[in-house]
């Protein structure tokens, strides 16, 4: 287990004060300048030395992602913007950043801002979190009247921050969706390339990351990337908040070591499965959009990008979905399926048309009011919304499904059976299929 | 995608503007976006014009904002239908957005959608009274407290049909409600008491509380340097090289 002492969200769970005096006794905004003077190349080396991969879902190396910014201006102005827009089902981890440790991703923001070069930065919360946005402003207030960001500030880089917010979209936590959104449009997607680093915001170099790998960039320069590569496995180091939410006796946040077994993560830190490690169904490992894993894989099953990839998982955003017996599985994917055609911003056709597509089917199943070869259907179906759209919430809707038939297929074809049966039986209604059959 | 109308005309207020200090913080807003382009603050004057509007988006505010930023209608019209917290009818004081997404319905979310039945009525109508109304809405990214709702400003987590149904008695009967989990909990942290982070985070003093002292003066960063302030002094670190000036004194951990 990962000692307290290599924590980097150290209030967490709100215990301790969030303003600045509170912050800078945790070790908030302790020799930032000398950070600073490190110098753009020394603060990205040290990133990128560390391997911290990106913690919005798609595990992009954070360092690298910074190293795409323009080193020299070409006149326009640079952007630093922070993805806040925590909306992915099961994830409630940048919240507790915004809201308890808001220093720790200003002083991110400075540090990061001044590694790409930024003049400014936006942080885009969501609209819902209309308290922890209020938090964060008063956070930004503190370090305005501290001068530790702002014009003329003690860092002596002159960097401005700004909280932004949306109104209940989940399609603006995709990065260019997001910067639309940011310039007073429609947060739909845009076509890539150009990147964000190259033509963003206002048509300007741009970085769109993750509240979370913002915010511990301080600590990493401060602690060296020795330390936070010693956390953690190869190419998946070091810490991360998981968040554990479902069928666990006591659903919490927790900061742990990348890669530690899922099982440990569940009964260490959540007390265990509802009803024992037995009883578990099955698990979505990293929020809503990756493909489930039912219980016979989770025995030994570390949790970091690469391990839940070779699975066709994903660790995502280490949101731990966890579903006992108990649970109507095909119901449950049936209400990710919904989630998604609510979503979708209708832009790409295969998934506008998709997404409500799959939710019917699906939804049919759950109640077993289906035919057994739409099952196969429905796995073409979701082939061809995967990857074909501009952005990757089709993909998103699409992996659940996959993740679906995969493992539990026979769940569905139990259902459709005794629905077949129950109908013969109750109404004298036979299956179509049999009819069809007749009919020749 | 959810299709999104404007409320119908008899229910649309024949006007609306903001008022002056709106207005005034208004200008706020766009200033904090580089000149020209002032659209960007849109969807904090909807949301300004919604509350001001009693919590919902009439066409004439819709107009107003677009009037206010120099944009087409149109584009101020797919903003306020695109994005779902703007309310394009009437809701009642206290409007009730409940989570219904998977992680929500696996702690028993269901059961809250009966009691918003039974004791509000239909989801999108508000209340006979004006008190109530509510919503089934996407994850509102609290799963670790579920199920929850929103109810104006504020999230209530670790809800049952039976706390949920006083919380609502206690709204309308105008008694002070508490936010957040409604059950013994810090926040997200596990029923019982957190198990990590359990130690002194600081300087080494137990920081019961920690009430900010208000009237601290602005630290200037040299200040933050005294030995034993920094939270990442480890009694076995390893002394790290100065990594710059200013950098003085300072001991860092280096886990090999």
């Amino acid at each position: 287990m990962l000692h307290d002492r290599d924590r980097i969200f150290t209030n967490l769970y709100g215990l301790h004060d969030w303003g600045l005096a509170g912050a800078r006794r945790r070790g908030a905004w302790d020799g930032t300048k000398a950070l600073l003077e490190k110098g753009r190349d020394g603060i990205i080396n040290e990133i990128k030395a560390s391997g911290l991969r990106g913690r919005g879902g798609a595990g992009f190396p954070t360092g690298l992602k910074w190293s795409f910014m323009p080193k020299q201006s070409d006149g326009r102005p640079c952007y630093l913007v922070v993805n806040a827009d925590e909306s992915e089902p099961g994830t409630c981890k940048d919240r507790e950043i915004l809201r308890h440790d808001p220093h720790l991703l200003i002083e991110g923001c400075l540090v990061a801002g001044f590694a790409m070069g930024a003049q400014a930065g936006y942080i885009y919360v969501r609209g819902e979190f209309i308290r922890e946005r209020e938090r964060l402003q008063a956070a930004i207030d503190q370090a305005y009247e501290a001068r530790l960001i702002g014009k003329n500030n003690i860092h002596g880089f002159d960097f401005d921050l700004y909280v932004h917010h949306g109104a209940g979209a989940y399609i603006c936590g995709e990065e260019t969706a997001l910067l639309e959104s940011l310039e007073g449009k429609k947060g739909m997607p845009r076509l890539k390339p150009p990147f964000p680093a190259n033509v963003g915001l206002y048509g300007c170099p741009t970085t769109v990351n993750n509240v979370e790998s913002i915010a511990v960039g301080p600590t990493i320069l401060r602690r060296g990337a020795a330390w936070f590569s010693s956390i953690g496995r190869p190419n998946n180091t070091g810490t991360k908040l998981f968040c554990i939410s479902g069928h666990v006796e006591k659903p919490c946040n927790v900061e742990e070591e990348m890669g530690i077994p899922l099982r440990e993560l569940i009964e260490r830190h959540a007390g265990g499965v509802r009803g024992g490690w037995d009883n578990l169904l099955a698990v979505i490992p990293g929020g809503s959009s990756v493909r489930c894993l039912p219980a016979s894989l989770c025995d030994d099953l570390p949790m970091d990008f690469d391990s839940l990839m070779k699975l066709k998982s994903g660790l995502g955003t280490a949101a731990v979905i966890v579903m006992d017996k108990s649970t109507d599985i095909v119901r449950a994917i049936a209400r990710i399926a919904y989630f998604y055609r609510h979503e979708s911003c209708g832009q790409c056709t295969p998934c506008r048309e998709g997404t409500g597509w799959m939710w019917r089917v699906v939804s049919r199943m759950a109640e077993g009011r289906a035919q057994k070869h739409e099952i196969d259907m429905l796995l073409e179906v979701s082939k061809q919304v995967e990857g074909h759209t501009i952005c990757a919430l089709g993909d998103a809707a699409a992996w659940p499904i996959q993740g679906l038939i995969t493992h539990f297929r026979h769940e569905i074809e139990r259902r459709i059976d005794e629905y077949s049966a129950r109908a013969a039986a109750d109404l004298g209604v036979r299956d179509p299929a049999d009819v069809a059959v007749a009919a020749e | 995608m959810a299709v999104r109308r404007l409320a119908p005309t008899e229910k649309q207020p024949k006007e609306f503007a903001f008022t002056a200090e709106n207005l005034d913080w208004a200008k706020g807003q766009i200033a904090k976006y580089p000149e020209g382009r002032q659209a960007s603050a849109v969807i904090p004057l909807l949301w300004r014009a919604q509350e001001q509007a009693g919590g919902w988006v009439p066409q004439k505010a819709i107009e107003h904002v677009a009037d206010v930023l120099s944009m087409p209608y149109i584009r101020v019209l797919e903003v306020a239908t695109f994005y779902t917290m703007f309310n394009l009818e009437p809701v009642g004081k206290h409007h009730v957005q409940l989570c219904g997404t998977t992680p929500c319905v696996l702690r028993g979310a269901d059961a809250l959608k009966k009691v918003c039945h039974d004791k509000i009525g239909h989801e999108h109508h508000v209340s006979p009274d004006g008190t109530f109304s509510w919503v089934e809405v996407e994850c509102l990214g609290a799963c670790v407290n579920a199920p929850m709702a929103q109810i104006n400003y504020d999230y209530y987590e670790d809800l049952t049909p039976e706390n949920f149904a006083k919380l609502l008695d206690d709204l309308a009967a105008g008694r002070p409600v508490k936010t957040g989990p409604q059950i013994d909990r810090q926040f997200s942290a596990p029923v019982g008491g957190p198990i990590t982070l359990t130690g002194h985070v600081g300087d080494g003093q137990p920081d019961a509380g920690a009430p900010a002292p208000a009237q601290e003066p602005a630290l200037a960063d040299a200040d933050a340097k005294r030995p034993g302030e920094a939270a990442n002094v480890r009694e076995e670190g390893v002394p790290k090289p100065p990594v710059g000036v200013g950098a003085r004194g300072r001991r860092t951990t280096r886990r090999e």
